[in-house]
């Protein structure tokens, strides 16, 4: 006897191509709309800013960070292009991935690692990301996808950067991945 | 004539709401390329997948054209347009640790949103890292400030600094891209013979 779960059909990924014709046309309607292009390290600034707001208002208010934010974002940190682009990317993958049958709660990992050892480099990732992220003025959606299609010097050196480190380690964290 | 927000052809309202809808496209585009995957994403870094590759290169190549044609039929303002602005060491430094979180992670922020959407838990704690790492970055911005704007050079494009025009720098772009392509393809065969010879040895 079949289980449903056998039967459930997976559709394939789409054409790559495909893809990336379809991401650039979301990424010029961003900038068609908006004068912007895409984000996503943007959105998690937005709600740290907030968070430590609520936690401590007085003594946030103090914080260089904060002050910079401030000059730069008047208003409510949370009324933010980037805060609701991100909520609809949640949205969008989420639509996606009923229509394609991947909605499933699982730890992805190589078979040579635990979960557990995943689960450690992936908090470890987010940290270097989310700081680098800050640093570098924007993550791959910000600095390097929509700094390339302007043509930004500094959005094409980040990309450079990010992927160029990527080759650099894969060598040493080739166990995690193949 | 757009940027629509910028010229105030929508309200800042109707920007935001339709920010969230762009939103949907972006995330909607990225899992169907398979970008909630952490392992397919660490593919272009081992030569087994370059769907980063391509997507990456054939959106920013498409948004690129788009613009400069949407400019050239005067659809769009494109001096309204915002450029990221280089700050030379923090773009380079900023790119270096990014990277690594990306080897370590398997993630990027938007990616990790994604998978974390489908479910995916390792997406979900490299999210939670990424709000460690910028809460990190805020607590002790007094010490890395200098960094972060050391080496203001305005808000070049590619093509300044090289002086040559939008549109040629962007037709270089273009041939740079269509070579990456054809290397894609060609690193995947390699990878793909490889593991059709060690599953007949």
């Amino acid at each position: 006897m079949e289980t449903p779960s056998v039967t459930r059909k997976v559709r394939a990924y789409m054409n790559p191509y495909v893809a990336g014709v379809l991401l650039g046309l979301v990424l010029l309607a961003a900038n068609y709309i908006s004068g912007r292009g895409l984000g996503a390290s943007g959105a998690i600034k937005s709600v740290v800013v907030t968070s430590v707001l609520a936690v401590d208002h007085d003594a946030a208010k103090t914080s260089a960070f904060i002050g910079e934010y401030e000059q730069g974002h008047a208003g409510n940190p949370m009324k933010n292009w980037l805060v609701f682009e991100m909520l609809g990317v949640i949205l969008g993958a989420f639509i996606s991935g009923i229509w394609a049958g991947r909605l499933k709660m699982k730890v992805e990992h190589s078979p040579k690692i635990t979960s557990k050892r995943r689960l450690i480099f992936a908090v470890m990732g987010g940290v270097l990301f989310g700081f680098g992220s800050q640093l570098g003025r924007g993550c791959t959606s910000g600095s390097a996808l929509s700094g390339m299609a302007v043509m930004s010097a500094g959005g094409i050196i980040t990309m450079m950067a990010i992927f160029g480190t990527g080759y650099a380690l894969a060598y040493f964290f080739r166990k995690n991945w193949i | 004539m757009g940027p629509l927000s910028v010229n105030d052809i929508i309200s800042g309202d109707t920007n935001f709401l339709l920010a969230f809808f762009i939103g949907i496209g972006f995330g909607f585009v990225l899992e169907q390329a398979g970008f909630s995957s952490s392992r397919r994403l660490a593919g272009v870094f081992y030569g087994y997948d370059m769907t980063v590759l391509k997507v990456f290169f054939t959106g920013a190549v498409t948004a690129m054209l788009g613009m400069l044609f949407f400019g050239l039929f005067g659809w769009m303002d494109l001096s309204l347009i915002y450029v990221n602005p280089t700050f030379l060491t923090s773009a380079i430094f900023g790119g270096v640790i990014m990277g690594a979180g990306f080897i370590l992670g398997g993630y990027c922020p938007g990616t990790s949103f994604c998978g974390a959407a489908i479910g995916k838990v390792d997406a979900m704690l490299f999210i939670g890292g990424l709000f460690i790492g910028v809460y990190i970055w805020g607590f002790g911005f007094d010490l890395w400030k200098d960094m972060y704007v050391a080496g203001n050079m305005g808000s070049p494009k590619l093509g300044e600094w090289l002086g040559i025009s939008d549109g040629v720098m962007a037709l270089v772009i273009v041939i740079i891209a269509i070579g990456a392509f054809f290397m894609a393809e060609w690193v995947e065969s390699l990878s793909a013979k490889k593991e059709e010879s060690q599953e007949i040895n």
